[in-house]
């Protein structure tokens, strides 16, 4: 079996009393999508932020790449190449589309400490900016203030920061959420497509969205990992339907 | 936004050459008054230039930056002081007259300072910013008051106005070009970093720190930098302030400087290239007509300045040019 690329073991978030995340041990392995799903407060969006190092866990070990990134400041996660999108959008709401990739564009060349040269006239980033967007479908917006953008809009361009950043693994929190049906269809479709670039770990609440693109499905319920298994076996698991899917029948 | 890039332009370029114009046309008349006033205002447009850095563009309400203002001014005072009296420094430097070696020793001293400064009070935000930020500042002062080598709470005199090859800097006019041209390299920096990619940075830090977090750049060090950029440029203002009034006193290490260089942003638009400079003609004007009528003159500039923050954002350059766009 292919080693994971981000291996996730006996992971501890407590808020106070409440375990956010408790014990959870997950991989995500090359090529794959790995669906995340759970009800509203179950610690998703809670995992995603410790494996991306905004917020320390309380205990357990997150390694990526076969490092322990564990003591690895948020930035230098990114740059070892793990790429995020926030459930609530987060972006340069003054920039343009385009600027907002640019900037990405910029980090991931590792040089922001140069004064002089205009963004605007560097070819190194326009074109592949506008690239990035060309791939989301955001081109036609390219020169839009983010600020401006519909919430569709912004949750694409947030994909299309994470694209420029080139990285190895994408954790994408809700990235359907608020856009309309033809919109998460399209996503799906690039999702699936995304996958031979880099593994994802995919959090939705959009179940057909899931249901379709899924290799493996980890349910989350109360911070803990409640079954992990192809969309078969947790389609079929009675925990599962009783905690959650139960709900939808 | 090509017509608001337009209309911000030529806003510009007028106030610039209001600013050379008014005392060009003094010096002629006569009246050197002017000509000195003017030069207070490219001064102060020049020390808030370097505030605008980190307060424009990087969203860092630094409330200490007299520090910068005073010890460039120090700088020159001592080291002025050193070459009249031809008292040599330790590791046998001596002092000069020489504008030149005084403006590098001044953007040396208040760029090791503003680093250090910067490297305790930029791990904080918000208000803890403004407090720490002001805090270093009055550390600065009192120990210019309570330092008897250069003056004490007396403050310094410099004899002679210090020298720039070429150029008779006892002249009113001259001297005022030399602030003038700073200015405007200054700004002409100003507008380059602005458009670079630490620039784009730098205004990302203000925007969402998070975001530029997210894509791998350490939002602190990019602050880091630009503190040191802005206290330099801060510190420079104060070399020439210090020549202006061949005289430097601890007020202008004090809260109150600080401050000043925070309203006349405000004033003139804060982020805006030429805020600085449309600030200080504001702030210099009202100084001198409101002052001339009553004492209580920061009063009714208090007054402008709420009615700035409530109804003109933008401050002067943002009634006149309209908001800023990006591309
Ligand atoms: N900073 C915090 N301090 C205290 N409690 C928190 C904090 N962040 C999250 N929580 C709590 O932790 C639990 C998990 O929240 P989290 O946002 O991870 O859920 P989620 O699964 O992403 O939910 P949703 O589907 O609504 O996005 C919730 O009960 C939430 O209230
Ligand atoms: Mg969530």
């Amino acid at each position: 079996m292919t080693e994971p690329l981000l291996d996730i073991r006996n992971l501890c978030k407590n808020f106070g009393a409440l375990k956010a995340t408790d014990n959870v041990s997950l991989d995500l392995r090359p090529g794959e999508i790995h669906a995340l799903i759970g009800p509203n407060g179950a610690g998703k969006t809670t995992l995603i932020h410790q494996i991306a190092g905004t917020l320390q866990p309380s205990s357990g070990t997150i390694r990526f790449l076969g490092r322990d990134i564990g003591g690895m400041s948020m930035p230098g996660r990114t740059r070892l190449g793990l790429g995020r999108t926030f459930q609530i959008s987060s972006l340069t709401l003054e920039f343009s589309a385009l600027r907002n990739v640019m900037l990405a564009l910029q980090a991931r060349q590792g040089s922001s400490f140069r004064f002089f040269r205009p963004v605007m006239r560097d070819r190194s980033l326009t074109d592949p900016a506008y690239e990035t967007l060309e791939r989301v479908g955001l081109h036609e917006r390219a020169m839009v203030a983010a600020g401006e953008l519909s919430h569709g809009e912004r949750r694409q361009l947030e994909i299309a920061i994470a694209l420029a950043l080139g990285s190895k693994a994408f954790l994408l929190d809700e990235p359907m959420a608020g856009m309309d049906s033809e919109g998460s269809q399209a996503l799906t479709r690039f999702l699936d497509g995304l996958r031979r670039e880099a593994p994802i770990l995919l959090v939705e609440h959009d179940m057909d969205a899931v249901f379709a693109l899924a290799d493996r499905i980890s349910v989350l319920v109360y911070g803990r990992v409640i079954a992990t298994g192809t969309v078969e076996e947790i389609r079929r698991d009675p925990e599962v339907r009783h905690a959650y899917l139960g709900e939808d029948d | 936004m090509r017509q608001h890039l337009r209309r911000e332009t030529l806003v510009n370029a007028g106030l610039a050459v209001l600013l050379l114009a008014a005392p060009a046309i003094a010096a002629m008349a006569g009246e050197p008054f002017y000509v000195t006033l003017a030069t207070r205002m490219a001064i102060l447009a020049l020390a808030a230039v370097g505030l605008n850095f980190v307060l424009g563009l990087g969203g860092l309400v630094s409330f200490g930056h007299a520090a910068f203002f005073g010890i460039g001014g120090y700088a020159a005072g001592i080291l002025a002081t050193h070459a009249f009296n031809q008292e040599p420094f330790p590791f046998g430097l001596s002092g000069t007259n020489q504008m030149l070696v005084i403006w590098l020793a001044a953007l040396i001293a208040s760029g090791i300072v503003a680093l250090l400064i910067g490297l305790v009070s930029l791990r904080t935000s918000g208000v803890y910013f403004i407090m720490i930020t002001l805090a270093f500042a009055q550390m600065i002062y009192y120990f210019a008051i309570s330092w008897p080598a250069y003056g004490g709470e007396d403050g310094l005199s410099i004899y002679v106005r210090n020298a720039f090859p070429g150029v008779n800097t006892l002249d009113p006019l001259s001297f005022f070009l030399i602030c003038y041209v700073l200015l405007m390299i200054v700004l002409a920096f100003f507008a380059t970093l602005r458009n670079s990619r630490f620039g784009a940075a730098l205004q990302a830090a203000r925007q969402n720190p998070v975001r530029l977090a997210s894509v791998g750049v350490e939002p602190f060090r990019i602050r880091l930098v630009a503190f040191v950029i802005s206290g330099m440029i801060t510190g420079l203002a104060g070399a020439l302030f210090a020549d202006l009034n061949r005289f430097v006193s601890p007020s202008m290490l004090s809260w109150h400087m600080s401050g000043e260089l925070i309203v006349l942003i405000i004033l003139g638009g804060t982020g805006r290239l030429f805020g600085p400079v449309a600030g200080a003609i504001l702030y210099i004007l009202f100084e001198y007509f409101l002052g001339g009528i009553t004492e209580r003159w920061q009063l009714f500039l208090g007054l402008i300045l709420l009615a700035v923050v409530l109804f003109a954002r933008g401050g002067l350059i943002g009634l006149l040019a309209g908001k800023v766009r990006h591309d």
